[in-house]
């Protein structure tokens, strides 16, 4: 019972590793404890079961861990939901696969583990197919198909349940057939359920898919008898809940109008990005921006994800500071789920290096927008719309915003009217003291920089503004 | 497979573990919900001690080429996963005075 330590061990190892990861000081280091404990938890399972079969699981070792591995030290900052969602959709293919195979042995499953079969079958497709839409959605390869923003998409993935169900009653049964049928037609309901939702609401589907994955595991450790399993994929399972809801919480939907609901403003969205009719919007060039930083005293950025998109961080960095040789305070305003993902905006600056201390929350920073000077918006939209506070017709009506039009002059930096993830309009746009600066994020922050030298910022020494 | 425990073991082995999750993530700074994410999601990759099981116990080569190909996709999500929650935490351990 050696391995039984170890096992214990493994699991406590896991959990201080998971509790360490929602702490700053401790993240990094729990991270690397909870890899321990992983590899702990395969010890001690081959010092329990010996090492027959060993080439194979090279096999799957070597190929898994060096792929995995190149992935994730090629993949940019920026696509960085796209690639958890599809490590998680493979989570779920293996807890998929395993399940189809433990259900080909030739000893006879008792029915606890045929339940679980069914289960790791049903939830693993689920996650599995669920993940790769949504990374698809999220890398704008799959838009999303008028006919599933119809109410009739319920009887589809209605359809799609009980067919799932009438399977599983056949495998109960005795009918082996019946469980690639459960597996075509779970695959199919995790693609039904994921592509009729918005883009804005991705990382809350990737968040509660990445919670599935778990479930999958535990039902997983059933399959195999693995207690160890079972608690760490209900842990997991648990925990990746808890996450759903404060990101749903963050942008004031409730889960079932993410999953039921479809895209907002669906309508918009599909017509592709007009101007939307906006019809009293200012624009001006980053000359005219330049010199009104010029004059600011306390300057806020509010970057989302266009920023990302344009890979602009280092740009915003060097402005500034150069902003900030010129005297004026200048601070970032981050919305909870600016971006795809909750903290997209905080891991985006850090990789810039912007002192940790310049990220200010959305609670923190609202009394602030009043005694601000300017506020430059870079590629966020929704986060910033005004509707959400005083239009109830608006889709976005009651979503906690960032309120940038209380500040003395605002700066749009967009690429076109278009409408944001969501297809809302934005009356922002239309304040009078709006402007809009129509451009590539990380071009224009390039000409402001520019600009700014040209005015002769930064040469002066601190303090020295007329 | 093992019938090494009974089904009200595992229901409550099942019930004690969402249990500890539900209360070990309890506040977390939005910084780190991208993060945590992550690392949790390479977490879930723990099925790949289904797939080494799976391997271990199938009688046929076509059983283990499962097993393999299962141990390869967890593989990938526990490396990958666990990787690219360091690369990402990496980037706020510069900072000086966090928390």
């Amino acid at each position: 019972m050696s391995h039984l330590a170890i096992d214990l061990g493994a699991v406590l190892l896991l959990a201080l590793g998971l509790k360490g990861l929602s702490r700053i000081r401790t993240a990094r280091w729990a991270n690397g404890l909870a890899a321990a404990a992983m590899a702990l938890a395969v010890v001690g399972l081959l010092l329990d079961q010996g090492l027959a079969g060993w080439p194979w699981m090279l096999l799957g070792l070597v190929l898994g861990s060096s792929v995995g591995a190149v992935v994730a030290y090629k993949v940019p900052m920026t696509s960085m939901p796209e690639v958890v969602a599809l490590f998680n959709g493979c989570g779920g293919v293996a807890s998929l696969l395993v399940a189809l195979g433990a259900s080909a042995l030739p000893t006879p499953l008792g029915l606890l583990a045929v339940v679980s079969v069914l289960v790791s079958v049903l939830v693993g497709s689920i996650t599995f197919s669920g993940s790769i839409v949504a990374m698809g959605k999220l890398q704008g390869w799959l838009p999303t198909p008028g006919w599933m923003l119809l109410p009739q998409r319920h009887g589809v993935n209605i359809t799609l349940a009980l067919l799932c169900l009438t399977s599983s009653v056949l495998v109960l049964n005795g009918l082996p057939a019946g469980l690639p049928a459960l597996t075509v037609f779970s695959l199919l309901l995790g693609v039904g359920l994921t592509l009729p939702v918005g883009g804005a609401d991705m990382p809350v589907v990737i968040s509660l898919l990445n919670s599935y994955s778990g479930v999958a595991a535990a039902a997983a450790g059933f399959v195999v008898g693995s207690q160890l399993l079972i608690v760490a994929g209900a842990m997991v399972g648990a925990a990746g809940l808890i996450l759903t809801q404060v990101m749903c919480t963050g942008m004031n939907r409730s889960l079932t109008s993410v999953l039921f609901g479809g895209a907002l403003g669906g309508g918009a969205t599909a017509s592709g990005d007009g101007d939307q009719g906006y019809t009293s919007v200012t624009s001006c060039s980053a000359e005219e921006c330049a010199l009104t930083l010029e004059q600011a005293e306390r300057v806020v950025f509010v970057p989302g994800y266009g920023l990302a998109v344009a890979q602009a961080q280092h740009g915003l960095k060097e402005l500034a500071r150069l902003l900030e040789q010129h005297g004026i305070e200048v601070s970032y305003a981050i919305h909870p789920v600016a971006g795809r993902m909750p903290g997209h905006m905080n891991v985006l600056l850090a990789e810039a290096d912007v002192p940790y201390e310049q990220l200010i929350e959305m609670e923190v920073i609202n009394p602030d927008f009043p005694r601000t000077d300017v506020v430059i918006v870079l590629g966020a939209n929704d986060v910033v719309n005004p509707q959400a506070k005083n239009d109830p017709s608006s889709p976005l009506y009651g979503m906690p915003v960032l309120e940038v039009d209380q500040a003395r002059s605002v700066f749009v930096v967009k690429r076109s009217l278009g409408s944001g993830y969501s297809g809302i309009r934005n009356s922002l746009f239309e304040l009078p003291q709006t402007s809009m600066v129509f451009g590539d994020a990380k071009q224009v922050l390039l000409a402001l920089t520019q600009e700014l030298r040209a005015l002769g910022v930064g040469k002066q020494a601190v303090g020295a503004t007329p | 497979m093992s019938e090494t425990f009974s089904l009200s073991e595992a229901l409550w082995v099942l019930l004690l573990g969402s249990l500890l999750g539900f209360e070990l993530i309890g506040k977390v700074p939005p910084t780190l919900h991208t993060p945590l994410m992550s690392g949790a999601n390479a977490i879930s990759g723990i099925t790949l001690l289904a797939a080494l099981a799976l391997i271990g116990q199938a009688p046929t080569p076509a059983l283990r080429l499962v097993g393999a190909v299962a141990l390869g996709f967890a593989l990938f999500n526990v490396v990958g996963g666990f990787l690219v929650t360091d690369r990402m935490l990496a980037m706020f351990r510069r900072r000086g005075p966090a928390s």
